[in-house]
């Protein structure tokens, strides 16, 4: 059963005119309820240009034979169905092949410069949390390689590696005696280590500098009480320090996932258009495809397939660390 | 209210501009015209010290060219690495420069885009015909059997430039003519502690460079006649492994140059460390490098046996900067004009002296500055034993593929890895697999 209760004060409706009741009214209100929609609409379409648009242009690109042939009108380029794709996962094919490897150099390079950025910059923000001396130059140098342009500071550490004169070399091999020779750090196997020393220490000052912000936040009196109960600075980093830090790491995590994955500069400052097989990154690798080889269609193919492995490893993520945060809230 | 109906005017105004612009661009049509017929955009390749010596050495040509013709031109000199690129992002928008030059061996590559006007005989005789220019430099002007995609503007070859102190160090009395005379001199100045010969083992287009001239002269080509890729023939795969053995077996050419990219090779022989090297037009950069010309030599790139001259005998690519211009430019006529002057006898002579190269134009190449030192054996390694580059639309994929294959093989020697007649068929092999399916 439903009832309705009369108005407390029923709006005065002219006899003559049952339709028009609220119709002075009316322009007025669509003007209220318009003028913030119509306000988001430069940004809403902004967002379209510079997201949406170029997305969706890279998908059609993808279904199309795009090569030299047709970049200067590549609309006209034929359809080419599911070939590209094919293409691309075709992996006893030589351009399957080698993109699989890139992406499997990719993910180990990922976890590890993740992990190690993550690892020093939050022992550095830990380190840093009691003031002491000198603590605010300490800072400031830590994050100097998050200051510095990309292109500057990736330049100078393929100085460094380079086989006869690097600075690398020479510590490692004429000063240390660690080595038997001096080694190639840009060509051959190595290469996967000077990309990750340079992508490690380019990223860690980020996670130093969210981590230090995340600390912030928890309370003092957290640690004091542990430290009465006899709690030892371990205890307490793991009891504490790590659980409160949680919602910051899980987006630190996240951001320094997506940066790492996709990092073009690094690789391409260090080792140009065509980087050694251990350091062809997964995103040198499509610039290859694309702009070097002329094969735009293929290239795109390859970065909508990138594209859906972060979003459902993103997706997958985010659903891991939520579940586990209402478990842990329950 | 009056500024909130202000606020969304603009709003309205500004998104309708933003939706007109996202339905703009995408493809580029259209040809040439003479819609600005007074000012003209030049993208001219970096060929001296630095871009800021390519400007001072244009600006006053470029000057000379308005007084004549009253026509302003915008110079924007291109560093190489970004060249291709931004002709590639010109092509795909449409908004370019009205001329540009080109690296001569891209020339059938962006003649396939269809961005280049074709230098059909009507816009040849705009500029005095196409007799006027050097054969083998009108072969690397586009694929055979189409008009021309560009025209020769400087010409350059190989040869083996040796220092000579280098060599008296190490006795030896003549420069060597075949590979086993360069191998045998190459281990006598490691003998002294020098470097035989020096190289660029990942740069890509050198590599290509080298492999290609070896492979001519174990009778093999990278492709077909009808423009397939043939990487793995024995002739090529042969070419291959005698570059890399100068590092992997002959140990002449030290472990180092396995990384060099950015013309280490011309400082360390510069610098006296390294007796030979195989170079294009080197004198200019050896004199920046602060070597005095009585201090170097230059002879002819070596061959298997015999003499250069042409098939197996060829010694050099032709290398070279061809001029093209943009099909879409807004000023076809000053264009014309821009690209006759530029190649006329004077401003030839005047160019190519300046920068060290070779006249494509066959007039200015009488002038007795290209019969210099350093010229005239490039001039005449142009003349009689060098061959242009595949002229194939895949070109561009095939300088990187087989020059990547070639810098992983020096990464291999270097590394201490055998490089076996296998080892470079399969890495070649690889490289076949890479290239864009017909």
């Amino acid at each position: 059963m439903t009832t309705t209760a009369p108005p407390a004060h029923p709006r005065p409706v002219p006899e003559h005119s049952p339709g028009a009741a609220r119709g002075p009214r009316r322009p007025g209100r669509i003007r209220r309820i318009g003028l913030p929609y119509l306000l988001l609409l430069p940004a809403l379409l902004l967002e379209l240009l510079v997201h949406l648009v170029p997305m969706v242009i890279g998908i059609t690109m993808s279904f199309k034979e795009l090569t030299q042939f047709y970049i200067r009108q590549w609309g006209t380029a034929p359809w080419s169905g599911t070939d590209n794709y094919r293409l691309a996962v075709d992996f006893h094919g030589a351009v399957g092949e080698a993109l699989l490897h890139s992406f499997l150099v990719t993910v180990v390079f990922t976890l590890l410069s993740v992990s190690l950025c993550w690892l020093i910059g939050t022992a550095a923000a830990i380190a840093m949390q009691d003031s002491f001396r000198g603590r605010g130059l300490l800072r400031t140098v830590f994050l100097v390689p998050y200051a510095l342009p990309v292109y500057a500071a990736v330049i100078t550490w393929a100085f460094m590696f380079q086989h006869d004169n690097g600075l690398v070399n020479h510590v490692l091999h004429d000063q240390l005696h660690l080595t038997d020779k001096p080694s190639f750090w840009l060509i051959g196997d190595n290469s996967f280590y000077a990309l990750l020393t340079v992508s490690v220490w380019k990223g860690w000052p980020f996670a130093f500098l969210i981590v230090m912000a995340g600390l912030q936040n928890i309370p003092r009196e957290l640690y004091e009480a542990a430290a009465l109960d006899g709690a030892g600075m371990w205890q307490q980093i793991r009891r504490i320090t790590l659980p409160s830090l949680r919602p910051v790491n899980q987006v630190l995590v996240l951001v320094l996932f997506l940066w790492t994955f996709n990092d073009f500069n690094t690789p391409y400052v260090l080792f140009g258009k065509s980087a050694p097989a251990a350091a062809d990154l997964i995103s040198i690798h499509i610039y290859q495809s694309s702009f070097v080889t002329w094969n735009f269609g293929t290239g795109s193919a390859m970065s909508v397939l990138l594209l859906l492995f972060l979003l459902v490893v993103t997706g997958a993520y985010l659903l891991l660390t939520s579940r586990g945060r209402r478990t842990a809230d329950v | 209210m009056r500024t909130m109906r202000a606020a969304a005017i603009g709003a309205a105004t500004l998104s309708l501009a933003l939706a007109a612009t996202a339905c703009g661009g995408g493809s580029a049509t259209g040809g040439g015209s003479n819609d600005a017929p007074k000012t003209l955009t030049y993208w001219a390749s970096n060929q001296g010290a630095s871009v800021s010596a390519d400007e001072k050495i244009l600006r006053p040509e470029l000057d000379k060219f308005e007084k004549k013709t009253g026509i302003k031109v915008k110079l924007e000199v291109v560093p190489w690495s970004d060249l291709l690129n931004r002709i590639l992002t010109a092509t795909t928008s449409g908004q370019g420069p009205d001329v540009m030059n080109i690296g001569n061996s891209w020339s059938a590559s962006l003649q396939a885009t269809g961005a280049l006007l074709p230098w059909d005989a009507a816009n040849f005789a705009k500029i005095g015909g196409k007799d006027r220019f050097v054969e083998s430099a009108l072969g690397s002007t586009g694929a055979l059997g189409k008009d021309p995609a560009a025209v020769p503007l400087y010409s350059m070859a190989y040869a083996l430039y040796y220092n000579k102190q280098a060599f008296a160090e190490a006795g030896i009395s003549k420069p060597p003519v075949t590979w086993d005379e360069l191998v045998a001199d190459g281990k006598k100045i490691e003998a002294t502690g020098k470097n035989g010969l020096g190289a660029e083992g990942s740069n890509l287009s050198n590599n290509i460079h080298q492999v290609f001239v070896l492979a001519k002269q174990h009778g093999a080509d990278f492709f077909t006649t009808d423009g397939k890729p043939s990487f793995t023939s024995d002739g090529a795969v042969a070419a291959v492994k005698q570059y890399v053995d100068l590092m992997a077996k002959d140990k002449i050419v030290n472990q180092s140059n396995a990384e060099y990219a950015q013309n280490q090779s011309l400082s360390d022989f510069a610098k006296g460390r390294t007796g030979m090297v195989l170079w294009q037009t080197a004198s200019a950069t050896f004199k920046s490098m602060g070597m005095k010309d009585s201090e170097w030599g230059v002879t002819a790139a070596p061959v298997q046996s015999g003499a250069p001259g042409s098939g197996a005998q060829t010694n050099s690519m032709v290398a070279g900067i061809n001029m093209a211009v943009f099909k879409n430019t807004h000023n076809l006529d000053g264009a014309a004009q821009f690209v006759k002057f530029m190649t006329s006898d004077e401003e030839q002579k005047l160019l190519n002296t300046t920068y060290g190269s070779i006249p494509p134009v066959k007039a200015a190449q009488l002038d007795p500055a290209f019969n210099a030192q350093g010229t005239a054996v490039l001039r005449q390694t142009l003349a009689g034993s060098a061959q242009a580059l595949p002229q194939v639309a895949d070109e561009s994929q095939f300088e990187t593929a087989v020059g990547t294959a070639v810098k992983d093989l020096f990464a291999d020697a270097a590394a201490g890895r055998a490089v076996t007649t296998e080892s470079v068929r399969a890495k070649l092999q690889k490289a076949q697999q890479q290239m864009p399916a017909k």
